[in-house]
C-alpha cells in the first residue's frame, strides 16, 4: 500500500530542474523538436516487459514510420536507473517501483501498461495440480523438501528461481513469500527463458515464471484452486499479479507521450491481451 | 616505428592498470561501508538484506578451478606427451587442430553442452539434493575448457627439452616409456607446472559457461553424503558468475559490492598469474 501511495506522489508533475545521478545523454528534451525527422525512443529495462514493448514498438513504427523505438533488456532496476539518469527516453520495470527509487528521484512519473501474473511452473513429471498459497510458500523457503508432503508421489522436490535483483523474483517474494525467504539452495538462473529450460529438463523441479513466458513445454499449477489464466486474473481468483510498468522522467511529452498514449489505447491494450498479459483499465 | 611499437605496448600495460584503478574506486564504498574482512569471511550473500558476503562465492570458484584441474590435468598431460613423443606425424596432424578447435568454441556452446548432457548425466549419481547443477558438471566443462591451454604449452615444454637428455636416456637402455617418465616430464616440469597454473588463471574467469550449470546458489559448498567427494555435487556460486547474474540489476551498494567482487578476482588471477611467470622462470635458470 505504501508503495502505490508513493507512486501517486510520483505522478505529481514536478519541474524539471536536471536528471537525478549521473547526467545522460539529454536526448528527452531534443524530442519531438523537429516532427518530420525520425525521432529515437530508447526503451530500456525489464526483461519480462522487453518482448511486449518490442510488439508494441513495431506496430508504432507501421502507424507513424517517423518514430524509431529501440528496445534493449537489463532488468527492472536498470529501467529506473536508466530513466532517473535520463540515458534512457523511458524505463521498463516488471514491479513496483520502489520507495527508495523514488525517493532517489521524485521526478520519476510511473505509466502502467499492463498487468503479468506470474505462475508457478513444475517439470512435467511432478503430478501435482494445485498448491495453496501457504504450501508454495513453505516448498519456496525449503521446509517442505519432498512432493509427497503435498499429495504428490514421493520425489524430491528441486527449487529454481530468479536471482536477486530480478523484477519477477521480488514481485514473487512481495506478493508470495512475505516475510519467509528463497531457499539458499534454489537453482538461481538469471532470466525467464533460462528457467523455463531448467525447469522443464530437470525433473521434480518447480520454479516461477511470467505469464508471457507459458508454453506447452510448461506445466502450472493451480494456486488455492486458481489456475493461472488472464481469466483467473480479471476475475480476481488468481492471486500473484503485478503491474507492468513504463517509467520516464517527469511527465512525458513529444513522441514519448505519444507512444505511451498508443500504448494505454485500444490498440496497444489489445496487443497486451493477445500476448497473454492482462490490460489495464 | 620503435615508438609506435612502443607505444602499443605500453597500452595494454595502461588499460590494465585503468581497469583495475576504476573497478577499484567503485568498490571502494562497498569496503568501507561493509568492511574488507567481513566481505571475505561472511558467507551470507543476500543484497535485499544489505547482506554481502562473498566468502562462498570464493569456494565456489576455488572448487570448481580444482575440480577442473583434477579432471583436467592428466588429460591435457597425456595429450602433450602423446603429441610430442608418440605420435606419428599423421595422428598429430588431426589432433593438434582438434585442440585448437576446443579452444575456439565460444564458452556459451560449452554451457549449453553442458547444461543438455552432463548435469541430466551427474543427476543419475544418486544423492540428497542432487539436481545434476552444480560443482561436478561445472568441473567437467571447466577441465574441458582449460585443455587446450595447458596441453599446448605443456607440450611446448616437452618439446624445448635438449634432444640429448632423451638420447643420452636412451644410449643407458632405459626403455621409451621410462625415458619420458623419468627424464623428459622432469626436465619439462617447470614448463608444465606454468601450464596448469595458466590453465587455472583461465578456470578462474569463466563465467558464463559456469553460470549455466552450477546453478548459482550462494551457499558454502558441502558433502551431501557421507562421501566427502559428494562435495562436488553441492551448488555453487562462482566470483565471476556473481557479478554476471546480478550486475544487471544491481543500484548502489549492491553495485559496489559486485566491483568490490571483482577486485578480489583480479586480485587472486594477478596472483595466479604471477606465479606463473615465476615457475616458468625458475625453469628457464635450471
Amino acid at each position: 500500500m505504501k508503495r502505490k501511495v508513493a507512486g501517486l506522489i510520483a505522478l505529481v508533475p514536478v519541474i524539471l530542474l536536471g536528471a537525478c545521478g549521473e547526467p545522460g545523454d539529454g536526448t528527452p528534451d531534443d524530442i519531438g523538436a523537429e516532427p518530420v525527422e525520425t525521432v529515437e525512443l530508447s526503451v530500456v529495462g525489464s526483461t519480462t516487459v522487453q518482448p511486449l514493448a518490442e510488439l508494441l514498438s513495431e506496430a508504432y513504427e507501421a502507424i507513424d514510420p517517423n518514430v524509431l523505438v529501440t528496445v534493449s533488456g537489463g532488468g527492472s532496476s536498470v529501467g529506473v536507473k536508466s530513466a532517473s539518469e535520463q540515458s534512457a527516453d523511458i524505463g521498463m520495470a516488471s514491479r513496483e517501483i520502489k520507495d527508495s527509487e523514488i525517493q532517489e528521484c521524485p521526478e520519476l512519473v510511473i505509466h502502467t501498461i499492463a498487468r503479468d501474473g506470474i505462475a508457478i511452473i513444475t517439470s512435467p513429471d511432478v503430478d501435482i495440480d494445485g498448491l495453496t498459497m501457504e504450501e508454495v510458500r513453505a516448498i519456496f523457503a525449503g521446509e517442505i523438501t519432498d512432493w509427497s508432503e503435498v499429495g504428490g508421489a514421493p520425489g524430491m522436490i528441486t527449487i529454481a528461481a530468479r536471482e536477486e535483483g530480478s523484477g519477477t523474483r521480488s514481485a514473487f517474494e512481495d506478493l508470495v513469500m512475505e516475510d519467509a525467504l528463497i531457499s539458499e539452495t534454489a537453482i538461481l538462473q538469471p532470466s525467464n527463458g533460462a528457467i523455463r529450460t531448467t525447469v522443464v529438463t530437470t525433473p521434480g523441479s518447480v520454479s516461477f515464471i511470467s505469464f508471457g513466458y507459458l508454453d506447452d513445454s510448461t506445466k502450472p499449477v493451480a494456486i488455492d484452486g486458481a489456475l493461472p489464466t488472464p481469466e483467473n486474473v480479471n476475475a480476481g481468483s488468481y492471486p500473484v499479479v503485478r503491474p507492468l510498468n513504463m517509467v520516464t522522467y517527469g511527465e512525458p511529452t513529444g513522441a514519448v507521450a505519444e507512444w505511451l498514449g498508443f500504448i494505454a489505447g485500444e490498440d496497444g491494450q489489445a496487443i497486451v491481451a493477445a500476448e497473454g498479459y492482462l490490460p489495464v483499465n | 616505428m620503435k615508438t609506435i611499437l612502443m607505444i602499443s605496448a605500453l597500452a595494454s600495460v595502461l588499460i590494465v592498470l585503468l581497469i583495475f584503478l576504476f573497478t577499484t574506486k567503485e568498490a571502494m564504498p562497498a569496503f568501507r561501508e561493509i568492511g574488507v574482512w567481513k566481505m571475505l569471511s561472511d558467507t551470507t550473500w543476500r543484497p535485499g538484506n544489505n547482506q554481502f558476503g562473498i566468502l562462498a562465492m570464493i569456494a565456489g570458484s576455488g572448487l570448481v578451478t580444482l575440480g577442473a584441474v583434477v579432471i583436467g590435468v592428466p588429460l591435457a598431460l597425456g595429450t602433450a606427451v602423446f603429441l610430442s613423443e608418440i605420435a606419428p606425424g599423421w595422428i598429430a596432424g588431426i589432433v593438434r587442430p582438434s585442440i585448437e578447435l576446443l579452444a575456439g568454441i565460444p564458452s556459451v556452446v560449452y554451457g549449453l553442452f553442458g547444461m543438455v548432457v552432463l548435469v541430466p548425466l551427474v543427476r543419475t549419481i544418486p544423492a540428497p539434493g542432487n539436481a545434476g547443477y552444480g560443482l561436478l558438471s561445472a568441473s567437467i566443462v571447466l577441465a574441458v575448457m582449460v585443455l587446450p591451454t595447458i596441453a599446448n604449452i605443456s607440450e611446448f615444454a616437452i618439446r624445448s627439452v635438449p634432444g640429448g637428455y632423451k638420447e643420452g636416456s636412451l644410449a643407458l637402455g632405459a626403455t621409451k616409456w621410462e625415458t619420458i617418465s623419468r627424464v623428459i616430464i622432469p626436465a619439462a616440469k617447470p614448463g608444465i607446472v606454468g601450464a596448469v597454473v595458466l590453465g587455472l588463471g583461465r578456470a578462474l574467469g569463466e563465467t558464463i559457461a559456469m553460470i549455466m550449470v552450477i546453478g548459482n546458489s550462494v551457499i558454502l559448498p558441502a558433502a551431501v553424503t557421507n562421501n566427502p567427494l559428494s562435495i562436488f555435487l553441492s551448488r555453487a556460486r562462482t566470483l565471476t558468475g556473481n557479478i554476471a547474474v546480478e550486475i544487471s540489476y544491481a543500484t548502489g551498494i549492491h553495485e559496489s559490492a559486485l566491483f568490490a567482487t571483482g577486485v578480489v578476482l583480479f586480485i587472486l588471477i594477478m596472483i595466479v598469474n604471477s606465479s606463473a611467470r615465476f615457475l616458468m622462470k625458475m625453469g628457464a635458470n635450471s
